[in-house]
């Protein structure tokens, strides 16, 4: 566990009353919570609950039908240019598949967002996405192609993207998803040292109670029944006291009854 | 933009120190790397970050690649903080390892490329033996063909692109009338025109041009469904819940693809005739004398003659298209190469076939 920023730290994502809806279905609705700097966010919560919805809304991939969300202090759905890419500067998301592209090796998908948006050198590109391959673990598959790697790998070399471009805030969708437990514990060290070491801020969808427990500074639980929050704080805290009786069943892993 | 950073050269015993300040990002990175990296930087005499507030993934690279281009570098001065970030790029970079070996010399290629072109020429025959395989499980009762799905891929194949065939057939006739009526009007054989117009519908233009159609709108949809289930292992779901991808695929879709092709033939031979008439009645010709013409000059032989063609046509597109689609690899590109490859092969496949019924036709005497 990553050393919990305190109660008075800055808040980088703000979230008010949000709601999605696809048609007339609504996923959630009347979601409120804050992420401090430095943080392990988790956002958890039974399958079809929203969890990876809440996170498409706040990368800015669905609108909000209610509420008002901000990251790093900008409103996500600003229309203004500026903006939106401070958002996308400083933003990295690493999607439940990977989403690495195909047609590129794994050095050339970390080198993209460098070449792109920066004027590095390209020495300096290959230096640091070699680099972040290496915070990764993948620093000996930098040729690889996507399709030649196994899904943990991809996962990770995801994160190495996300991270490209030193972002203050990650947001991972399901990290540990279909993963074995060794290699999603691994994840879960990667994930808080790169907290810890670096001073990242983490936005993490999961299910995955070990991951929970192991990396999680603070939760929110969505249900699909309530359609929307209703749990947060602190994971064990939760564990031990909870007494909603699904933030009990998800917790203890008991059927709901 | 104002900087964020500075760099302070100071000169000492043994060259010169680099004071850096400030905050070491991809900005600092980007204005300092030639300088202090280019071809004719000097070995500096040692580098101080006691001025650095802050420092990322870029400014580590740039802090690690002077090192690296200077092994035994002293770095003084940074805070426990910034010893702790370098640090962990430090022990995360790897340098790529050596490049492989040279390429293989030419013959070597040449060598591989004919290999490849053979095996690719038996996996298509091998991919030929197990439709007829499966084909003759079908016939023999032994395994099933689904006659719901095959009208489904008819429907597809063949009604669906009735409004496309008709178009193009009555242009087709209208052009080909209108271009061949010029030369015959100099040996007042106007009339005639009914008589090329149709023989050409009936023996080549139509089976072709409704095969090129097939080619374009199917052939290349065969390939990209097959293919994007291959990519998703739907194949490969197929094949160990017991059923047999071939019969549960392909053949659907060549029925399909062979019961369409002689109706959209017939759909581009009618509409191809209809085209050519309105020309004629515009050259003063009635339309009954245009109807009898055309009879006259055909026989049952041409439009039989004409349908087996499309028939085949229909065959040949569809094997292409379900092999390629069989035969998709992995990536995004794959599917897209697959569907290219279907358009391309079915058009030289269907012009190469075209001509030996040509020669078979002259052969027969048909």
């Amino acid at each position: 566990m990553s050393t919990a920023p305190g109660a008075d730290a800055e808040r980088v994502i703000e979230a008010d009353k949000v709601a999605v809806r696809f048609g007339a279905r609504t996923i959630f609705q009347d979601v409120s919570f804050s992420v401090r700097r430095g943080e392990i966010f988790v956002v958890l919560g039974g399958s079809g609950c929203g969890k990876s919805t809440l996170l498409r809304l706040l990368v800015g991939l669905v609108p909000a039908a209610a509420g008002h969300a901000t990251v790093l202090g900008v409103p996500i759905d600003s229309p203004d240019p500026a903006a939106q890419r401070k958002i996308r500067r400083n933003t990295g998301v690493m999607f439940q598949q990977g989403a690495m592209f195909g047609s590129f090796s794994l050095l050339q998908n970390v080198m993209l967002p460098l070449v792109e948006f920066t004027r590095l050198p390209h020495d300096a590109a290959e230096w640091i996405a070699r680099t972040k391959l290496g915070l990764v673990g993948l620093a000996d598959f930098a040729g690889f192609m996507p399709s030649e790697i196994s899904g943990g790998m991809l996962k990770r070399a995801a994160i190495a993207r996300a991270m490209a471009l030193d972002p203050e805030i990650l947001f991972l969708d399901e990290p540990s998803a279909g993963l074995d437990p060794i290699t999603s514990a691994g994840l879960d060290a990667l994930i808080t040292s790169l907290s810890r070491d670096l001073g990242i801020t983490f936005v993490v969808v999961t299910h995955e109670l070990q991951s929970i427990l192991a990396i999680g500074d603070r939760v929110i639980m969505l249900d699909r029944e309530a359609k929307g929050m209703i749990a947060e704080g602190d994971p064990r805290k939760l564990r031990d006291e909870a007494t909603h009786p699904t933030v009990r069943a998800f917790f203890r892993r008991e059927e709901l009854v | 933009m104002a900087e964020r950073f500075s760099l302070t050269e100071t000169t000492a015993a043994g060259g010169t120190r680099l004071a850096f300040a400030g905050e070491l990002d991809a900005q600092a990175a980007t204005a300092l790397w030639p300088k202090l990296l280019g071809r004719d930087a000097k070995r500096p005499a040692g580098i101080d970050l006691s001025g650095v507030t802050r420092c990322d993934g870029a400014g580590a690279a740039l802090i690690q690649s002077i090192q690296a281009a200077h092994p035994g570098l002293a770095v003084t001065g940074a805070s426990p903080a910034l010893s702790r970030v370098l640090a962990r790029f430090a022990e995360a970079h790897r340098a790529p390892a050596a490049r492989s070996a040279a390429p293989d010399p030419l013959p070597t290629r040449i060598g591989q490329a004919v290999i490849a072109g053979f095996s690719a020429a038996g996996e298509g025959i091998g991919f030929i033996g197990s439709v007829v395989v499966s084909t003759l499980a079908v016939l023999v009762g032994r395994g099933k063909l689904r006659l719901s799905e095959c009208a489904a891929q008819a429907e597809a194949v063949g009604t669906r692109a009735l409004p496309l065939i008709l178009l193009l057939g009555f242009l087709i006739g209208l052009i080909l009338a209108f271009q061949s009526a010029i030369p015959m009007r100099r040996f007042g054989a106007e009339v005639f025109v009914a008589d090329l117009v149709s023989i050409a519908l009936m023996r080549e233009l139509g089976p072709l041009m409704s095969a090129v159609i097939l080619a374009g709108r199917s052939g290349s949809a065969f390939a990209a469904e097959i293919g994007t289930m291959k990519v998703n292992q739907e194949i490969d779901a197929l094949y160990v819940m017991g059923f047999d991808p071939v019969q549960f695929l392909v053949l659907p879709r060549i029925v399909g693809a062979m019961l369409a092709m002689p109706v959209l033939a017939v759909a581009m031979l009618a509409s191809g005739i209809a085209g050519m008439t309105t020309v004629m009645t515009g050259f003063g010709f009635p339309v009954s004398a245009i109807l009898r013409q055309v009879t006259r000059a055909t026989t049952p032989e041409d439009l039989f003659g004409g349908l087996f063609k499309a028939m085949v046509f229909g065959l040949t597109v569809a094997l292409i298209g379900c092999r390629r689609g069989m035969e998709t690899g992995t990536g995004p590109k794959a599917v897209g190469e697959s569907a290219t490859a279907t358009v391309v092969g079915s058009i030289v496949a269907i012009v190469l076939l075209d001509g030996m019924f040509a020669i078979l036709f002259n052969l027969l005497g048909l």
